[in-house]
């Protein structure tokens, strides 16, 4: 199973950086989502997978029997998804933004933090 | 020593920087009359060492500390042999003058509460320094000074002359105590100590050691740019540009002789050797040389006094190196007659400029009548510093040259080199403190008269005090001189030298040094003139060197910045992520550590069909012609996540990826359908190619990590520990949450406020809109 | 997007939305569920009437801005840390006591509290974020 998802995951970081790569800012954001996914996927497989027993202490036991799926990296995944959410709301709202203002929306266009020819910095003191 | 006094010499150490803390406070209220007060600071430490003159002249030494940083076995630690205490004693004692000194000579300027604490903070540093018995202490004081020393040289910071001499100074001493650093390091890598008193004992030790050579160049690179010997002496007559008070104290007392002092400490463990008796004096006859012959091309009184500290400097140097017990007693008589005197004629050249407003000495003459207490000063102190008889530099010059003559042909070498110095400098010296004075009025502009008491009590004490230790030569030995050669030399010495005359050699030479000088004085105007001449025809010196080194540097660091930060996204990017393919292939390759092929996944149907979707979704977005289908694709492949989660366990997981993908399609389609955009690729092919390799290449990359990766076997001790303990201490059956709200709360802390400051900074990126007018226009940038 | 029939489920579907999301914040130390589920569950309530109404009803509705409510849940998490400290444990060990009120018993924890805050501040920032995208033009 791990294999497949091995896969799977590498499937996903290709897509995920090829579509990062291009520079057009709303295939750079779509790139960004499927790379948190990716991401995600990775810690998941890496802390093995098993079928559908989740990781809840049935009622009549007081330890987690055997054979159920890891909690950690499901944990930890949790407050990634929100995280990863949450940043690519704003790198959304940051292109919206920049388009509007900048009016291009492919990357090498938007020179106003590191614009071209930039003069010497002064020689004195 | 009883842990009273040990916290009293404590307080010495810290007194001065809470008197820079105070000092501010205390001009705003007393003005410039702060300075009495203040001077109470240096006056009061003056007298605590000054106690210890008794233990340390009978042969003791004073030590106390506590640890510092224990785990490296760094202490803060001082320790007071003749050396340290006449240092301590000079720094405390010319400060308590200088601070006076400042109180008049700063009267009236807006920032003066700052100039105190900046001297004071100076104070500390240089006190901490000399006193210092453990490296790490040497080293923090020593860089210290050298900051106190930049502030103060750029203190009128609106000019640019200062700005640069600030600068220069700066980096020319503080990269000299970075070599000092690698130079202690290095010893302490051979001598296996880190306090200077108990490397005072390790005897030849690190003069046997392969790596002598070494430790003795890094730490020259520490003395020699801090004490200004030749070529790195150019930032001394730079830094004439802060204010006269700071130029007597730093620049000729106290700072410039932090070199020498580290060269007389280090004397008895690192001196000696062939390299020590050639390196030294070479280095110091050159400085010697260069000093006079350029200070007396000066016009301007302070460049005139700076280039004769760098001469002074040099003949020092040149003495410590010289390898003979007089040698050192004559250093150690110079030092101290060099810091009084040159102090002396420091506050005495800024009096002159203060009352006259002049600093030319060609304009200067005939104010003897109105001034008659600096020109009482100011001739005691040309008289020591030329050498004459009843005065203590007279001492010195007879001690120097019966040093100097009791040697080889290479002796006779460095006495001809020490006999021009002194002609020079005598002659420097008169022309600072006597022709001001004497001879026709000069082309003074102001209404002439003699300056404030605060003014005058500086110089006047210390030209007296030339006089009265040379008076009493015996007491002043016994007190000062003898323990702290004795300490240089690493043996007990006895100083005798006494201002009665005898007749010998050292007395001739004495005689043809007065004889040269005098004609230099008379001779200045041909003289200047043509060294004038020479200096021009020579035209590039090392101050010249330092701004194209400087501006080579910014030019340099200007081209390498265009090529690591070129503004482009894109290759930002494609660099980052060719390089973690390569990082994750390349290794996994050279190391034969590719995972084995696995076997065919043994997946039930439904499980294949939802693998299918993802890849269908992940394909329909890189395809998607249209922007609405590419953001269905997009939730299409992250609701195939949620379902993963689902099948493989990870409900909680499902859930809050449905909900994302669900809002993430929701705001995503708000955003498009305002950007009028199509998320169709317009790249060239040839670019798309090396897109596809690239990511390809992390993919694949990414992919044989996580099957390796799964190969191992794992370890699950920590998840053990969760299973086991969730419900028995943390009450909670879903181990998932139990471990975000309990185990793992902080993390969660910091996630949620993560979230928070992400929706704070969007609203603040909607609500903030940019003035039509700051708007670039890159309309032809697309 | 505002017909008829969606103005008309939408109040309904965001109150359902809203009580499913308590429910599952409550039950999330036992079962599937928490603070973050939740807060996402109850955000998309509040997203979905503001495509019915638009954003001025929901924020009228709210009757705080959903940042203060973000902020007041920051709040409730450390809060939950300091009730540890002050019962003289390290910061943010679970705290628990089953008091009975009017006959009835109810659990109660530190980790609970720090859950209902993971909640609020998920519901505030993600609510925020949502109402400023759906209406800038008439904000």
């Amino acid at each position: 199973m791990e294999a497949a998802f091995s896969v799977l995951v590498g499937l996903f970081f290709a897509v995920g950086i090829y579509l990062i790569l291009s520079k057009h800012i709303i295939r750079i954001l779509l790139g960004i989502a499927i790379f948190g996914n990716a991401v995600n996927l990775l810690i998941f497989t890496s802390g093995r997978i098993v079928r559908s027993t989740a990781p809840i202490v049935p009622q009549h036991l007081d330890v987690l029997p055997a054979g159920a799926a890891n909690p950690l990296p499901q944990a930890l995944i949790l407050t990634a998804i929100v995280i990863s959410f949450s940043f690519f709301a704003f790198i959304l709202v940051l292109a919206f933004r920049a388009y509007q203002e900048i009016g291009v929306d492919d990357t090498t266009g938007m020179r106003v933090a590191e614009p071209r020819g930039e003069p010497l910095p002064p020689m004195g003191y | 020593m009883g842990t009273g006094a040990q916290s009293l010499t404590f307080l010495a150490l810290l007194l001065p920087f809470l008197g820079a803390a105070v000092a501010p406070a205390l001009t705003r209220v007393f003005k410039h009359n702060a300075a009495w007060l203040l001077a109470l600071l240096p006056l009061w430490m003056f007298i605590h060492f000054a106690g210890f003159l008794g233990t340390v002249s009978a042969g003791g030494t004073i030590a106390g500390g506590f640890d510092w940083i224990p785990s490296f076995g760094v202490r803060f630690s001082w320790f007071l042999d003749g050396l340290s205490l006449t240092f301590a004693l000079l720094i405390s004692g010319i400060g308590t003058l200088i601070v006076l000194y400042s109180g008049g000579y700063m009267k009236g300027h807006p920032q003066q509460g700052r100039f105190f604490s900046f001297i004071l903070m100076f104070m500390g540093a240089m006190q901490g320094l000399v006193v210092s018995d453990s490296f790490m202490m040497l080293f923090v004081f020593w860089e210290l000074t050298s900051i106190t020393s930049f502030l103060l040289i750029g203190f009128d910071h609106d000019r640019e002359a200062a700005r640069r001499a600030a600068l220069q100074a700066l980096i020319v001493t503080g990269m000299g105590g970075l070599s000092l650093l690698a130079g202690l390091l290095v010893i302490w890598n051979i001598t296996g100590v880190q306090q200077l008193s108990d490397l005072l004992g390790t005897g030849d030790a690190l003069r046997e050691a392969p790596f002598y050579l070494l430790a003795l160049v890094l730490v020259l690179g520490g003395a020699f740019t801090k004490s200004a010997q030749f070529p790195l002496h150019f930032w001394l007559p730079n830094a004439m540009q802060a204010p006269t008070p700071v130029s007597a104290y730093l620049h000729s007392a106290t700072m410039v002789k932090a070199g020498v002092y580290l060269l007389m400490r280090l004397n008895p463990v690192l001196g000696g050797t062939a390299a020590w008796e050639t390196i030294l004096p070479v280095f110091g006859g050159v400085t010697l040389l260069v000093g006079t012959v350029v200070g007396i091309r000066q016009t301007e009184l302070k460049q005139m006094l700076a280039y004769t500290t760098v001469a002074s400097l040099g003949l020092l140097v040149m003495l410590t190196g010289f390898g003979s017990d007089r040698a050192i007693e004559a250093a150690v008589l110079y030092l101290v007659a060099h810091s009084m005197f040159k102090g002396a004629l420091f506050m005495v050249a800024g009096l002159i400029d203060h009352e006259t407003g002049v600093r030319d000495i060609r304009r200067l003459g005939g104010v003897g009548r109105e001034m008659p207490v600096s020109f009482a000063a100011g001739t005691m102190a040309a008289l020591s510093m030329g050498g004459l008889p009843l005065f203590f530099g007279f001492l010195a010059k007879e001690e120097i040259y019966a040093a100097l003559t009791a040697g080889s042909t290479w002796g006779l070498l460095l006495t001809a080199v020490a006999v021009t110095g002194n002609a020079l400098m005598f002659a420097i010296a008169f022309m600072v403190g006597l022709k001001p004075f004497i001879g026709a009025r000069g082309d003074i502009q102001k209404k002439v008269h003699e300056g404030p008491a605060l003014l005058w009590i500086g110089p006047l004490t210390l030209a007296l005090a030339g006089l009265v230790s040379a008076l009493a030569s015996e007491a002043a030995h016994h007190l000062v001189s003898s323990p702290m050669a004795s300490a240089v030399a690493g043996s007990v010495l006895e100083v005798h030298a006494s201002t009665v005359p005898h007749i010998g050699l050292p007395l001739m030479l004495s005689l043809v040094t007065i004889a040269l000088g005098v004609a230099a004085y008379l001779l200045q105007d041909r003289l200047r003139d043509a060294v004038a001449g020479a200096l021009k025809a020579i035209g590039w010196g090392p101050d010249r060197g330092f701004d194209q080194a400087i501006r080579g540097l910014l030019r340099f660091s200007f081209v390498i910045t265009k090529i690591v930060q070129n503004g482009r996204l894109d290759i930002y990017l494609t660099v980052t992520f060719a390089t973690v393919a390569l990082v994750l292939l390349v290794p996994m390759f050279l190391y034969g550590e590719l995972p084995e092929m696995p076997s065919l996944p043994g997946l039930l149907p439904h499980e294949w069909t939802i693998f299918a979707i993802a890849v269908i979704g992940l394909g329909a977005v890189v395809y998607a012609k249209d922007r609405l289908t590419a953001i269905v694709s997009l939730g299409i492949q992250g609701l195939a996540v949620a379902l993963l989660f689902m099948l493989f366990g990870a409900p909680d997981l499902s859930f809050t990826q449905f909900m994302i993908e669900t809002l993430s399609v929701v705001i995503l389609a708000l955003v498009m359908t305002r950007l009028r955009l199509s998320p169709s690729d317009h790249r060239p092919a040839g670019e798309k190619a090396v897109d596809v390799i690239i990511s390809g290449a992390c993919g694949l990359a990414f992919g044989l990590l996580l099957l390796k990766v799964t190969e191992m076997p794992f370890d699950a001790t920590l998840s053990r520990f969760f299973e086991a303990h969730s419900l028995a201490i943390a009450h909670g059956r879903n181990i998932v949450n139990v471990i975000i709200v309990d185990f793992r709360g902080l993390d969660t802390l910091g996630e949620i406020a993560v979230v928070m400051i992400a929706g704070l900074a969007i609203l603040a990126l909607i609500r903030v809109t940019t003035p039509r007018k700051d708007r670039p226009e890159a309309a032809g940038e697309g | 997007m505002r017909t008829l029939i969606f103005r008309t489920a939408a109040p309904y579907l965001t109150a359902l939305m809203l009580l499913f999301s308590i429910f599952v914040l409550l039950r999330g130390h036992n079962e599937p569920g928490g603070g973050f589920i939740g807060g996402l569950i109850a955000a998309s309530a509040f997203a979905i009437h503001g495509i019915a109404f638009g954003v001025r009803q929901v924020r009228k509705t709210l009757h705080f801005h959903p940042m203060a409510i973000s902020g007041f849940g920051l709040f409730l998490a450390v809060l939950a840390g300091l009730v540890s400290v002050i019962a003289g444990v390290p910061f943010l060990t679970g705290l628990w006591t089953s008091p009975t009120i009017g006959g009835l018993t109810v659990d109660l924890s530190t980790p609970m509290l720090f859950d209902i805050g993971v909640y609020l501040v998920v519901v505030g920032s993600i609510t925020s974020i949502a109402l400023a995208l759906e209406g800038r033009e008439d904000d």
